[in-house]
């Protein structure tokens, strides 16, 4: 049952109780998100029946497509500036030619997933936690509660199978794009050809790169969609709620995104 | 028998009472209306049938079965015999409102598309909205999106429809159009309506029963007629302040 009753706590009478209810809160929390997304995976086997596969487009297009724009100027730029930075300090030693592998192998492992994710939870989990937040408030989850419709089934999972679909692929293309802005910094401003560019950047970059970054992008579409769902199935407090909600849902995305980064990064290398 | 029945309920929220050890049952086909000021419970009464909300004490049946205990599929089971318009509507907004209507049947049955919108249409013209089909609720007025609710709740002609402020901020014409669809619902459906509403001149148009709620009890409950010459002076200040008189005309003073 998502939909819950209002709670209403005795303030607390000293700073350890304030400490330990924020501690113990964090902690239910934590286990309502994995719950929440252990019910979700369970419900994928719905993913097939037309209505789900339906929504699914829908939300494959409103998270990866309509997030297309910016995720190109970012990666791009992002591939200018990792290029020109490499460059400027290897020209010291006249190796600017490896600005191809700096680039490849960062925009892999690296930048693609995290810029990917941090775009996607900015744009994307702020988006779901405030419909669903909204939902919440206009009492439209007790509703489909009621009408015996599983909120999970109808609104999480199709969420969870779009970006577990969109967010290595977008990762990818930002990588592709960042590889691409770097190689224009490369022949304008430091004097590397395309050729040995593109050449440099194959030679050193393996397949461990391009699978650890998209297992990365993987999870973190996971992550964006679960806390955001979870935030806005806890709104309360009307309008105000549903800013709140989608603010922490940002903030708290962002924070898994780089700590769960750093371990698979650490799991893998 | 009864359709629902509160066996002593208590709930108390943020250290306020809301029901206090209230005790009442509605009866299969009645019309029953709870009545009473803000924040007196009535919504609270409404949630606990269908377990939006659980009693701190007691128990709330529906029919031999306890909602307050009900877990998965039974309640599941419990509340499919329900019918919910709540105050806002609740549609989904991305939906039209035929979308929004035939949801519980794409849902719950296997019925192809064509009977689906054939059942789709006899509902919205129910409720006098067959040419609004095609229509978001942000497009449509808020009696027309309390109709489509309306719609949605009745599609798969539920034993009981539980009716929340079906009047509130609507205009008086719109708000009798309400009360009539209430009724004659009741009439084609043979079913049990519980509404909640502060709106007494609706209360006392479409019950068959009312109930007043003043600070988590129930102060008086009787029929529309004894309702108006209640000697209960919760119940009289409430008459008198929507200036309705014994004789149940309206009369300003």
């Amino acid at each position: 049952m998502l939909t819950r009753e209002p709670e209403h706590f005795p303030p607390s009478v000293n700073t350890v109780g304030r400490m330990g209810r924020t501690v113990l809160f964090s902690l239910r929390r934590t286990g309502q998100a994995v719950i929440l997304l252990i019910l979700a995976i369970i419900n994928i086997r719905y993913a097939l029946t037309k209505r789900a596969q339906r929504e699914i487009v829908i939300q494959m297009f409103a998270s990866g497509i309509r997030s297309l724009g910016v995720i190109t100027v970012v990666a791009f730029f992002t591939g200018m500036i990792l290029a020109l930075q490499t460059g400027i300090a290897l020209r010291e030693f006249n190796q600017e030619v490896n600005i191809g592998t700096a680039v490849m192998v960062s925009m892999l492992r690296e930048m693609g997933p995290f810029m990917t994710g941090l775009i996607l939870a900015a744009a994307v989990g702020s988006s779901i936690a405030a419909q669903i937040g909204t939902m919440t408030i206009s009492e439209e989850i007790a509703a489909l509660e009621l009408m015996g419709i599983d909120p999970v089934r109808f609104l999480v999972m199709p969420r969870l199978v779009a970006m577990m679909i969109m967010t290595p692929l977008l990762a990818f293309y930002t990588s592709i794009i960042g590889i691409l802005g770097g190689g224009i910094v490369g022949i304008t401003q430091l004097g590397v050809p395309w050729v040995k560019y593109m050449q440099n950047a194959t030679m050193y970059a393996e397949t461990k790169d391009l699978y650890v970054g998209l297992l990365k992008a993987f999870i973190f579409g996971i992550i964006i969609t679960i806390v955001a769902c979870k935030q806005g199935f806890d709104t309360t407090q009307g309008a105000v709620g549903v800013g709140l909600g989608t603010r922490q849902s940002v903030i708290t995305s962002f924070l898994l995104i780089l700590i769960s980064g750093y371990f698979i990064t650490r799991l893998f290398y | 028998m009864n359709a629902v029945s509160f066996q002593n309920v208590s709930k108390t929220l943020g250290g306020k009472v809301i029901l206090n050890d209230v005790s009442f049952d509605i009866k299969k086909g009645d019309v029953f209306v709870i009545v009473g000021p803000s924040g007196a419970g009535k919504s609270v009464s409404l949630k606990h049938m269908v377990r939006l909300m659980t009693p701190d004490k007691g128990n709330v049946m529906v029919g031999n079965d306890n909602v307050s205990t009900a877990a998965g599929n039974e309640l599941t089971l419990i509340r499919r015999k329900f019918g919910y318009l709540f105050q806002g509507g609740a549609l989904l907004a991305w939906m039209t409102i035929a979308e929004n209507v035939a949801l519980p049947l794409r849902e719950h049955t296997d019925l192809d598309d064509c009977t689906i919108m054939d059942k789709v249409h006899d509902t919205l013209k129910m409720v006098g909205l067959e040419n609004d089909t095609e229509k978001l609720p942000a497009n449509i007025s808020g009696g027309m999106i309390k109709r489509a609710g309306l719609a949605r709740a009745i599609i798969e002609s539920p034993e009981i429809i539980l009716y929340d402020e079906p009047t509130s901020g609507l205009d008086p014409v719109t708000s009798r159009h309400i009360d009539k669809l209430i009724v004659s619902l009741r009439a084609e459906m043979n079913g049990t309506s519980i509404v909640v509403t502060h709106d007494l001149h609706s209360a006392l148009s479409i019950g068959t029963r009312i109930a007043m709620l003043y600070h988590g009890d129930i102060v008086e409950l009787a029929t529309p007629e004894d309702f108006i010459n209640s000697t209960d002076q919760e119940v009289k200040e409430f008459l008198a302040a929507q200036y309705i008189t014994r004789r149940g005309a309206w009369e300003r003073k």
